[in-house]
């Protein structure tokens, strides 16, 4: 008997939970609220779920909140749901290389465009951009806008630096400014590689009274965020050299077929929309007082 | 030698790898030693006294023998930060920092394994030394023998702890090339960077270290008991 009451009480649960996850929901047998329910139905008829989008992209469109932001309004207004993994460009091209992504958004243009013509990707296409600035201690050296003037000093006077040294794109990015400046970072004794992530090489810059160049979205955040005040500034910003450009690539489907080039496709359309760049130009001005990115959808760049 | 090297030198970039392996040698080298010196002697120390509130010390041990490493870190990190209640020492992103972590969480891995085979061993020493007339030191001493292998092995546990671990090593060592870069945080950062090949080769290097731990263990242990049946 008591079996039995154990087995009509397990089914009665499960039918519970089904009604709960389904969308068409059982209203009797799953007693939500109505409203809930109704609301529900609603979000669902909008758009019918297409299925999961993977996307590999870098630590500074995740660690910004970009990406959280940007996926919730793509799922309600398209249907599908944008998975993505926040590695560094390195790792984020190694996953589209691998097949284990359907789309990559990163920012190192050179080894973008290497990407596509090897057949991995089919067009690299840029969506917008972001800044990197120059933080370090205040004092240290004079503000300014000329990169050049700063590097330079960094080396003579072997002032601390710390660089992300993981081969991301903002790793890239650096030393990209040091061989166009024709410096050699490595002859700085100060100079240190801590191969982690911009979040981490920011705090780690800060306990050390350090230099770092890192991506404005990231610092701002940091800077907002964290429980500690950051007791760096911006020493360098608006050199040219500096300017950050994102692409975003669909993962070839002729390399792999298995690949959702669909859900691809319908990204790529969708955020290199009028609407979808006027949004992310928008991201982070009420948080932070300015724009962490600035879209360029159609721009060469 | 020159030969491996060279062979080595074709497979492993330029992540500071050679660095991290001799980095992570002097860690574990210091880490095992200071806390197998304070795991044996409190170990021993723990079995010996009796004192209200024993049995509740024995259980936090026993819990922080299984703590995560990068709570460890982290605690060690606030600790020892710039702005930290120790941060006047500058030992964040130094290998002494690591080391302090490290000997948090090997600490109570010896301690709990020498407590608990002197829980066993130890009445039937203390025993014996009585009835052959030792003193007390010479009954320590004695202990100390009988219980050979099993230090031998919770120093290898140890050892073996410190080199793998990656979490607190992370935090607090912050991963600088050629200062506190180590094995484990090098394939982290050769993963994050997709290099798997060297990451791999260096994920063979470190399990045939532990493999050689362990027949150092085998030889240690045969070496001093050869007619015992394990």
């Amino acid at each position: 008997m008591k079996k039995r009451i154990a087995m009509v009480l397990a089914a009665a649960l499960c039918i519970t939970l089904f009604a709960g996850c389904s969308s068409t929901g059982n209203k009797d047998s799953a007693k939500e609220p109505e409203e809930k329910v109704s609301d529900e139905k609603a979000e669902q008829e909008a758009v019918e779920k297409k299925g999961v989008l993977m996307m590999a992209t870098t630590t500074s469109t995740a660690d910004t909140g970009l990406l959280d932001y940007l996926a919730e309004i793509f799922l309600k207004e398209t249907g599908w749901e944008l998975q993505y993994t926040a590695v560094g460009t390195g790792e984020a091209l190694e996953m589209g290389k691998n097949g284990d992504a359907d789309i990559v958004l990163v920012h190192a243009k050179s080894s973008e465009e290497a990407f596509v013509e090897e057949g991995y990707g089919l067009e690299r296409i840029p969506v917008m951009y972001n800044d990197f600035v120059v933080i370090g201690p205040e004092g240290a050296a004079e503000k300014g806008d000329d990169i050049k003037v700063l590097f330079t000093q960094i080396l003579e006077e072997q002032l601390a630096f710390v660089s992300r040294g993981d081969d991301s794109g903002t790793d890239k990015k650096e030393k990209g400014i040091w061989t166009k400046l024709e410096l050699n970072p490595e002859e700085n004794p100060n100079y240190a590689e801590s191969g982690q992530g911009m979040g981490a090489t920011i705090t780690m810059a800060d306990e050390q009274q350090a230099f770092c160049l890192t991506d404005r979205g990231t610092w701002l955040k940091q800077k907002n965020d964290g429980d500690l005040k950051l007791e760096l500034e911006i020493i360098c910003e608006g050199d040219s050299s500096l300017l950050n450009q994102y692409g975003v690539i669909a993962v070839s489907p002729e390399m792999y077929p298995e690949v959702n080039n669909e859900g691809a496709n319908a990204f790529i359309e969708w955020v290199c929309s009028d609407e979808v760049q006027e949004l992310i130009g928008q991201f982070g001005v009420e948080e932070y007082g300015e724009p962490l990115f600035v879209p360029n959808a159609g721009a060469d760049a | 030698m020159n030969r491996i090297e060279a062979l080595l030198s074709q497979v492993f970039t330029d992540a500071g790898t050679y660095d991290s392996i001799k980095v992570t040698f002097q860690m574990a080298f210091f880490s095992t030693g200071i806390s197998s010196f304070l795991g044996i002697f409190w170990g021993l120390l723990l079995e010996r006294i009796r004192f209200p509130g024993k049995g509740i010390v024995i259980r936090i041990n026993r819990t922080l023998m299984g703590v995560p490493p990068v709570v460890v870190g982290l605690v060690v990190y606030l600790l020892i930060m710039r702005r930290g209640p120790l941060g006047s020492l500058s030992l964040l992103y130094t290998i002494p920092g690591m080391v302090i972590a490290q000997t948090l969480i090997i600490t109570p891995i010896i301690c709990g394994m020498i407590y608990s085979y002197a829980v066993k061993a130890a009445p039937g020493v203390r025993v014996f030394a009585k009835m052959m007339g030792a003193s007390k030191r010479q009954t320590d001493l004695l202990l100390l023998k009988e219980m050979k292998n099993e230090i031998y092995f919770a120093i290898i546990t140890g050892f073996g702890r410190s080199i793998s671990e990656v979490g607190a090593v992370m935090l607090v060592g912050g991963n600088i090339k050629g200062y506190t870069r180590t094995m484990t945080t090098t394939i982290s950062l050769l993963k994050s960077q997709g290099i798997f090949q060297e990451g791999v080769v260096l994920g063979i290097l470190l399990l045939l270290m532990a493999f050689v731990l362990q027949c150092l263990t085998d030889f240690f242990r045969k070496d001093d008991n050869v007619n015992e049946n394990y």
